[in-house]
């Protein structure tokens, strides 16, 4: 069913230029803001100034006597949409859930009359009492039904708490991971144009089906009268691929006022309702053998959403999945806070998890006198730990192996605070990395033109990864040809369904359709004689049977990162010295575009680890450091010597590349693996991120 | 947490009635907007235009002149994607008012190269990978031209301050004409150029092929 | 962005009369301004665009000493042969700051009046005295791990942002202005003001007073200088304790040193008293800790910003044993 396509492999794992990069180099590349339709208005959604309570009244009359200014929409002149779901009920309601809800929207002839019109326009609330602070033993914190990605909220086997009462070594330890902001290079922004019955968005997503099927049931109308047009987006790492109030907010606001509108967020309205990842209050418990062997694992995650839609991230799930144990317990708790929705920032789950789960590795490495490589090979699984399933791949101590070799980690002094360069303190630190490798399902339509040219159309998105590069191989090796004679349209909703880009599961979802496609095409061309008819030849593959039935195995990627820390004795600044990273991820298709993706998610993990957190104010109910120069991620003096390796993993479990997704697998663990280097330098051990100079100077 | 500063303590979480404005300092009457002729030469071509004295000049590249090469990434000179060169040296288009650019000259991305003939940057770019999801590019590739004329009229950054002038070092000349640039020059001198996607290394690279190219033609 | 008048004079006279109506700025670099007229921390109704008055020019003094026209883009500035030679702790200062692209367009005269990078007074939608009146200080207990330990008083906890300010400082720089009373002299430290109950003024500066240059004195010891700035991000990013420090020692003894601290308090602070306890004193790294100490005495650091405090005390005390080379 899903073997590999190995005959005739040519271009799959070839590392080909990024397709559209000289587009994007010779800034051609039309992103959305880019778009300027004749007659465009320019719209400013107004953030709520309250956290909590309503909107009295918004003074539209003093606002539509000022110049260029069109209209001044609220709750009480705005038109009602068809939904339920309270997120993106925009302007439907007088209620503010949170600080920076957009509770207004002005629109005038120029983005400077906008800007000024949303800057003056006077709105009356009646406020109430608000609570935004997350805490661990916050008396509202349930335990809710599942967690992100369909995860059980608990799981357990054993009895941990008596096999940790009567573990010769235990480590229990707090760990905190803060508010982050995913903060894609580009900021959200819709062109909203009406013609007719028929709705045209373009709007940088990672999932333009998505947002098409929400849009058509939010306005009602058949998914065919929206058209979302999405060829480049500049970023996403989850942000963009839920559908957001903002692209409501125009879509509303387009209709009312007749007219094309163009409503771009500012980067400070990045930090309010794009989603963010949620803060996290971890518990682990580890209870082992004197040699390091775990007895029992517990990981108990506290989170927050918002009271207008629960999200819980899956934060415990990665330990169910890493280490070998008889005992174990994982459990995640939520509070609805008045704050914004939390969502999808690179690793949901995985993320803050494994920061927390491989800091514990390393705290157990060292009271068992362990080496901290030696210690994860001595407790790795031989099938999944909780769900008893098989790996369908698993080359976790590879990866450990092979990145202590190249990292130069043997003969490691295990002793903390003992190196020193100048006034500099030298320390080195490993974590594991796991992501699950995942997939759903898809079409894809694949047409040949006589003169030899093909071209592949899947509504995929292509948000930095490389998928267009990454589909016109993948189409090429199916089709036996060249990927010059391939084109692939991608980001439009008008093209064959497919899923989010996310999870990690863009290119083995989509690629499995375009393979399907190509086949059928590859045999319908061989029974019509090789050749290809005038009107050329054209033919749609639908994956949904193929990926529902597909085995059960445990299908995860794995990997080791190394980091090599400096950290100055006088002023506690952290700098990364090197990182290192050896990832199993099945077959890389690109090596360049795959590269990319693994330093990249590293380079994140960096940022992370020693720069972001977003300062939530109790008493206003917001994040404080809502822009660029306050929210640090890491510059290009931050990343000096990121390397990323890989194995040659066969899985032939899969799908028919062999491929395991790439794209987030790089930012787990990396803050783990900076987080104990910092303790070997300096004899510190940090639990709450970010490792900022203020937790480390004295 | 709380404690009693004044009256709009209840803005801060305190329950009843409030008037939100953005602006605080309140504006009495609403003035209209001011427009002002000017004269520039964006890529080699001069436009005579009408703006508003608010406008910047990256909202006048891309809202007035249609080159959307230049990207707003954060409006507040945080990110460098709007990066443009004016008069051959690299500055944030995002804090320009294009009011005070009468008689300039403006090169953008656009300016630079063309998908089928690239500048030597924007060549490397692609080759390096030096790019992901590519809205940052533009800036990225403004801002490497301009480190490039930089570095080869010997104008510092703060790595080869601490180089090449020690702390202390009166008696030691400072070192004047083209600067080499190596990996640490590059990244320190690259720093006002944001890439959430995490292509340094391949910005680096790219740079650097171009700057030895460069030091090569000298 | 509130509508505004622009102008551009050619004479300092002409900008100076223009400036005499209300809402008026002058406009240089723009590169805070035009943000604060962004977010809507400014509003003037009329900027003064100044870039064709003030010169940009860097000329030597009789004395000795260096006249920075307040035109200079710091980029300019920084790569002047006799500013790197002369002042190295100026010159490392101005390129520890922003970006390469901020420092192309900032001038020195804007660069001293940049505002706090407070996020509470870069939000309109909160109080601040500083940015109006009376409103209250809501970062002196939320956020205020970046803000001041030195000085600061109920009414505001802001610190000044600017890197080449310290420098100056710490130089006894001195600010050429012209207003409509004429022109004067303003020595630094003495530009910047204190909070106490009045922050919304930054500067003793009178409105309609233009700065059009920076004098630099001839200081032979500042040949031996430097500044260290500690900062979370490796670069882009503001100070969270950085150091100017000038030292002359003769046969193991301070003769002289100049010492400033950015990031502490709502000037860049004049480290007078640790230079007191150094001049004759021997020059180890015990005589600058104490030093240090003795500054660091009348640090007030608020709950989140404690870890000022033995910052600056590290910066200083490491940026003298680099200079005097004892470590």
């Amino acid at each position: 069913m899903t073997a590999p396509v190995t005959a005739g492999r040519r271009y799959a794992g070839a590392a080909l230029d990024r397709v559209e990069g000289l587009d994007k180099v010779t800034g051609r590349a039309a992103y959305a803001a880019d778009h300027r339709p004749a007659d465009l208005v320019h719209a400013v959604a107004v953030p709520a100034t309250i956290a909590r309570g309503e909107v009295v009244q918004v003074d539209v009359d003093a606002m539509l006597k000022r110049p260029g200014v069109v209209a001044a929409i609220w709750h009480g002149n705005a038109p009602r949409l068809a939904t339920s779901d309270e997120e993106l009920a925009v302007l439907q309601s007088r209620r503010v859930a949170y600080r920076g809800q957009y509770v207004a929207v002005v629109v005038a002839e120029t983005p400077e009359d906008a800007r000024e019109a949303a800057r003056t326009l006077r709105i009356e609330y009646v406020a109430e009492e608000h609570d935004v602070i997350l805490r661990a033993d916050h008396p509202r914190a349930y335990r809710p039904e599942n967690v992100n990605a369909g995860h059980p909220s608990d799981t357990g086997q054993g009895d941990p708490d008596a096999a940790l009462a009567a573990a010769p070594v235990v480590v229990d330890e707090e760990y905190g991971t803060p508010a982050e902001h995913n903060n894609p290079m580009e900021p959200h922004a819709t062109i909203a144009d009406w013609h007719g019955d028929g709705l045209i968005v373009h709007e940088p997503s990672q999932n333009v089906s998505g947002l098409r099927a929400t849009l058509a049931s939010l306005f009602g109308m058949p998914p065919g009268h929206v058209h979302v047009v999405s060829p480049h987006v500049g970023g996403g790492f989850g942000s963009k691929a839920k559908t957001l109030p903002h692209t409501i907010l125009a879509a509303l606001t387009a209709k009312q006022v007749g007219r094309p509108v163009k409503l771009a967020l500012t980067r400070r309205q990045l930090f309010v309702a794009t989603g963010y990842r949620t803060p996290t209050v971890q518990r682990v418990r580890l209870g082992a053998e004197p040699d390091g062997r775990l007895i029992a694992i517990t990981h108990d995650a506290v989170m927050q959403s918002s009271t207008l839609s629960e999200f819980t991230e899956q934060t415990a799930v990665p330990s169910r999945v890493m280490y070998a144990a008889p005992h174990r317990r994982t459990t995640h708790r939520v509070v609805r806070l008045d704050v914004p929705t939390p969502s999808w920032m690179r690793a949901p789950g995985e993320c803050p998890g494994m920061f927390a789960l491989e800091s514990a590795m390393d705290e157990l490495a060292i009271a068992c006198g362990v080496d901290p490589v030696e210690l994860r090979v001595r407790n790795e699984p031989a099938a999944g730990p909780e769900s008893g399933l098989p790996f369908s791949s698993r080359n976790l101590v590879a990866c450990l192996r092979e990145g202590a070799r190249r990292f130069g980690w043997a003969g490691r002094d295990p002793r903390p605070g003992v190196r020193r360069r100048g006034r500099t303190l030298i320390g080195t630190g490993v974590a594991a990395s796991t992501f699950p490798a995942l997939r759903a399902p898809s079409s894809a339509t694949v047409r040949a033109e006589p003169g030899g040219r093909y071209t592949v159309r899947i509504a995929a998105a292509d948000i930095g990864t490389g998928a267009r590069t990454v589909l016109t191989q993948i189409a090429a090796d199916a089709l036996g040809t060249a990927p010059a004679a391939v084109t692939v349209e991608l980001g439009d909703s008008a093209l064959p369904p497919a899923p989010v880009a996310g999870g990690s599961m863009g290119t083995a979802s989509w690629g499995t359709a375009v393979v399907r496609a190509c086949e059928e095409l590859a045999a319908r061309l061989e029974a019509a004689g090789g050749t290809v008819p005038d009107g050329g030849l054209e033919v749609t593959a639908d994956t949904g049977r193929e990926v529902r039935a597909q085995e059960r195995y445990s299908r995860h990627a794995f990997g080791a990162q190394f980091a090599e820390v400096g950290v100055d004795a006088d002023t506690g600044e952290t700098r990364v010295l090197r990182l290192l990273g050896v990832f199993a991820a099945g077959r890389v298709l690109n090596p360049k575009t795959a590269r990319s993706q693994f330093i990249g998610g590293m380079t994140m993990g960096l940022s992370m680890a020693l720069l972001e957190e977003s300062i939530m104010d109790g008493r206003f109910g917001d994040f404080l450091n809502c822009d660029l120069a306050q929210y640090h991620i890491a510059a290009h003096a931050d990343v000096r010597d990121v390397q990323a390796y890989w194995l040659e993993e066969e899985d032939p479990h899969l799908n028919p590349m062999g491929s395991k997704g790439i794209g987030e697998i790089g930012i787990v663990g990396t803050a783990a693996a900076i987080a104990n280097a910092v303790h070997h330098a300096t004899g510190v051990r940090i639990r709450e991120l970010p490792i900022r100079l203020d937790k480390l100077v004295r | 947490m709380r404690e009693s500063w004044d009256s709009r303590e209840r803005i801060a979480g305190r329950a009843g009635r409030v008037t939100g404005q953005a602006n605080t300092s309140g504006d009495a009457a609403a003035p209209p907007p001011v427009g002002a002729d000017l004269r520039i030469s964006v890529n080699g071509a001069w436009h005579a235009l009408t703006v508003d004295t608010r406008e910047s000049l990256l909202d006048t590249l891309r809202d007035r002149l249609g080159l959307t090469g230049a990207k707003k990434g954060c409006d507040h000179g945080q990110c460098g994607a709007c990066t443009v060169l004016i008069d051959g040296r690299r500055v944030l288009s995002c804090l320009t008012l294009t009011v005070s650019l009468d008689d300039e000259s403006v090169t953008t991305v656009e300016g630079l190269g063309l998908p089928g003939a690239p500048h030597p940057l924007q060549r490397a770019f692609v080759e390096h990978d030096a790019l992901q999801c590519g809205f940052c590019t533009p800036g990225q590739i403004c801002s490497a031209v301009g480190v490039l004329a930089e570095a080869a009229e010997g104008r510092p950054s703060l790595v080869t301050h601490r180089d090449r002038a020690h702390p202390g070092g009166s008696a030691e000349p400072v070192i004047t004409g083209a600067l080499p640039l190596d990996e640490e020059e590059i990244r320190e001198r690259m720093s006002g150029n944001l890439c959430r996607c995490g292509a340094y290394p391949g910005i680096l690279a790219a740079i650097a092929e171009a700057a030895r190219a460069g030091e090569g033609a000298r | 962005m509130r509508p505004f008048a622009y102008h551009r004079p050619e004479t300092v006279a002409a900008a100076v009369a223009q400036a005499g109506g209300a809402d008026v700025m002058y406009l240089a670099g723009g590169t805070n301004l035009v943000d604060l007229m962004r977010l809507g921390v400014l509003t003037p109704a009329t900027l003064v665009d100044v870039t064709r008055v003030t010169s940009a020019t860097i000329e030597q003094t009789p004395g000795g000493g260096l006249l920075v026209g307040a035109g200079v883009r710091n980029s300019d500035l920084t790569a002047h042969p006799l500013v790197r030679s002369r002042y190295p702790l100026l010159a490392e200062a101005l390129l520890a700051g922003a970006s390469g692209q901020l420092r192309n367009m900032a001038t020195v005269g804007g660069n001293l009046l940049q505002r706090t990078r407070c996020s509470y007074f870069q939000d309109v939608t909160k109080p601040c005295n500083k940015r109006d009146p009376g409103s209250g200080c809501p970062a002196r207990t939320g956020d205020h791990r970046n803000l001041a330990i030195i000085e600061h008083s109920e009414h505001c906890v802001a610190t000044h942002p600017s890197d080449m300010a310290v420098a100056l400082v710490a130089l006894g720089a001195l600010v050429h202005v012209e207003g409509a009373a004429g022109a004067r002299q303003v020595p630094m430290p003495g530009l910047h003001r204190l909070p106490g109950d009045d922050p919304s003024r930054d500067t003793v500066l009178v409105p309609g007073e233009l700065i059009t240059a920076v004098e630099l004195p001839a200081l032979p010891l500042a040949a031996r200088s430097l500044y260290r700035k500690a900062r979370d991000r490796a670069s882009f990013s503001f100070a969270a304790v950085s150091v100017a420090a000038a030292l002359q020692v003769e046969q193991g003894v301070v003769r002289d040193c100049r010492i400033a601290l950015g990031s502490v308090a709502h000037v860049p602070w004049r480290a007078g008293r640790a230079e007191d306890a150094l001049r004759g004193a021997p020059a180890t790294e015990q005589e600058f800790a104490r030093a240090a100490d003795i500054e660091l005495e009348q640090a007030r650091p608020l709950p989140l910003n404690g870890y000022k405090v033995p910052l600056a005390r590290n910066l200083i005390v490491r940026a003298l044993a680099d200079l005097a080379a004892v470590r």
